[in-house]
């Protein structure tokens, strides 16, 4: 059974947001997705300054299986990523939630958290696919 | 409706994720792909094989039936246990299936062919063989097991019984031979030293049992094609199929043209198609990040191609690919392939990446 943290929330396209409480979220690939993928072998990070809307493509995950697009669960500016990611990427597979997190967004508006499911939410999402 | 094969309840026992190969639940991996690549590259890792088709060619007429249904001469094989690479062609000099021939005598051989391709392989060989006096036996009731990598032989003997260990002692590469209950050739599909064993179906969980207590790490599907791709070896369906050429799928040194008389099924096509010239199968790195896949373009001087396989080597840390392109390209070249909207350069290499833990670029 996949590991799916309640206190998390979740896009439907995989990527879990920890709001951290201080304006910013880290974002990374649910336990579901990095199974889905399998080994990670690059992972494509976005700069620090760089700012997105809800829903663009930010990252790419390069598993031995498939590239996949990340998207910015939020909109906001991008003030921190992972680089040990560049030199480690299993990480993702290994540590999902926490050493293999992404990204951290600073939020440009809270009111947009609310609009991610939560693990029971996502959950039901994955049941289904 | 899938398969399973004898090796099934032992791939839940060690956590494969099972995925459906060509009708066949097969392990694609047991946690990560990776580890498992790595540990056939350095030590000794194993691979469930039972799913491919070993089909027996017994009779009179079984040398001359060969001859003419093969592009490789099983005339060369005069020892027996001796082993044969080769492609079975159309008549228009596509590749049906790639397969290896043991010869045990000029009456008696053995064929290992693709699962994927098995019914258009067994109707193809049947319906040629009516002009000869031979008989075909599917031979279902075997298992099989390919044990790889540099240690694979040392842990194999064991758990070989001394008749079995004086039977495979010093055993050539490329060379069956019967020990007891086991067919062990010194075969396989990762450029590692090692064997692949032909077990009746009931020893089957027990031998694999044995080399999982031996030390020899279960490998799936997933690492199975990266160390082929790194080893330079063609997966049929990809690298070639029905419609391509053995010359453009870097099999020329498996046709014989010699003795220029001997007819095989598709040497009209081939002489045809070699003096026409032919696209080359190539080798590509690319040391930048991201992973060359199967279906992507690629841009040369000469025209486009195609990357055939592609995939991240674990062993050098970067990406790999087989291309079939236009003739004209020479190792060392640049040429670019269309990924994700980019146009990335890569280098062309020979097709072969790795052997023996080595790169050989």
């Amino acid at each position: 059974m996949s590991n799916i943290p309640s206190d998390l929330k979740y896009a439907s396209s995989h990527e879990w947001v920890r709001n951290e409480g201080d304006g910013t979220v880290t974002v990374g690939i649910s336990e579901h997705a990095q199974g889905l993928l399998g080994d990670m072998v690059f992972v494509d990070l976005p700069d620090v300054g760089d700012e997105f809307a809800a829903g663009d493509d930010c990252a790419v995950a390069e598993s031995v299986k498939a590239a996949s697009d990340i998207y910015a669960p939020v909109a906001g500016e991008i003030v921190a990523i992972n680089e040990e990611l560049e030199d480690a990427p299993e990480k993702v597979n290994a540590d999902p939630y926490g050493d293999g997190w992404l990204f951290r967004i600073k939020l440009e508006d809270a009111s947009e958290l609310d609009d991610l499911l939560d693990a029971e939410g996502y959950e039901s999402s994955i049941d289904e696919d | 409706m899938t398969n399973r094969t004898v090796l099934f309840d032992k791939h839940v026992e060690s956590g494969a994720k099972m995925v459906d190969f060509h009708g066949w639940e097969m392990p694609i991996n047991y946690g990560s792909q990776i580890e498992e690549h790595h540990a056939v590259r350095q030590d000794a890792g194993m691979f469930d094989v039972s799913h491919m088709t070993i089909v027996d060619i017994n009779g009179s007429d079984a040398q001359a039936f060969l001859r003419k249904l093969v592009a490789n001469d099983v005339a060369k094989l005069t020892v027996p246990g001796k082993a044969l690479y080769t492609g079975m062609l159309n008549e228009d000099g596509g590749v049906i299936d790639d397969l290896i021939i043991y010869f045990f005598s000029k009456e008696s051989y053995r064929l290992v062919v693709n699962s994927a391709t098995r019914e258009k392989d067994l109707a193809w060989i049947n319906k040629q063989a009516q002009a000869f006096s031979v008989t075909v036996t599917e031979r279902p009731e075997f298992g099989m097991i390919a044990v790889q990598g540099p240690q694979a032989t040392a842990k194999v003997a064991t758990i070989l019984d001394s008749v079995q260990l004086a039977t495979v002692d010093g055993l050539k590469p490329f060379f069956g031979v019967q020990a007891g209950d086991l067919f062990i050739a010194t075969t396989g599909y990762t450029g590692e030293a090692g064997y692949e064993i032909v077990v009746p179906a009931d020893q089957a969980a027990d031998l694999w049992q044995k080399l999982l207590d031996a030390g020899v790490k279960p490998a799936g599907l997933g690492a199975r094609d990266t160390l082929r791709l790194e080893a330079g070896m063609n997966l049929y369906g990809l690298d070639m199929d029905d419609s391509v050429s053995p010359l453009a799928a870097n099999m020329a040194w498996t046709i014989a043209w010699e003795p220029e008389d001997r007819d095989f099924i598709g040497r009209a096509a081939l002489v045809a198609q070699k003096a026409a010239g032919t696209e080359k199968l190539v080798g590509l790195v690319m040391e930048e990040k991201g992973v060359l896949r199967s279906g992507l373009k690629v841009l040369t001087a000469n025209g486009d191609g195609v990357i055939t396989s592609g995939s991240f080597s674990p062993t050098l840390g970067y990406s790999i690919a087989m291309a079939r392109i236009p003739a004209g390209a020479a190792v060392g070249d640049t040429v670019q392939v269309e990924m994700r909207k980019k146009l990335v350069d890569v280098k062309v290499t020979k097709a072969g990446f790795v052997r023996n833990g080595k790169s050989v670029l």
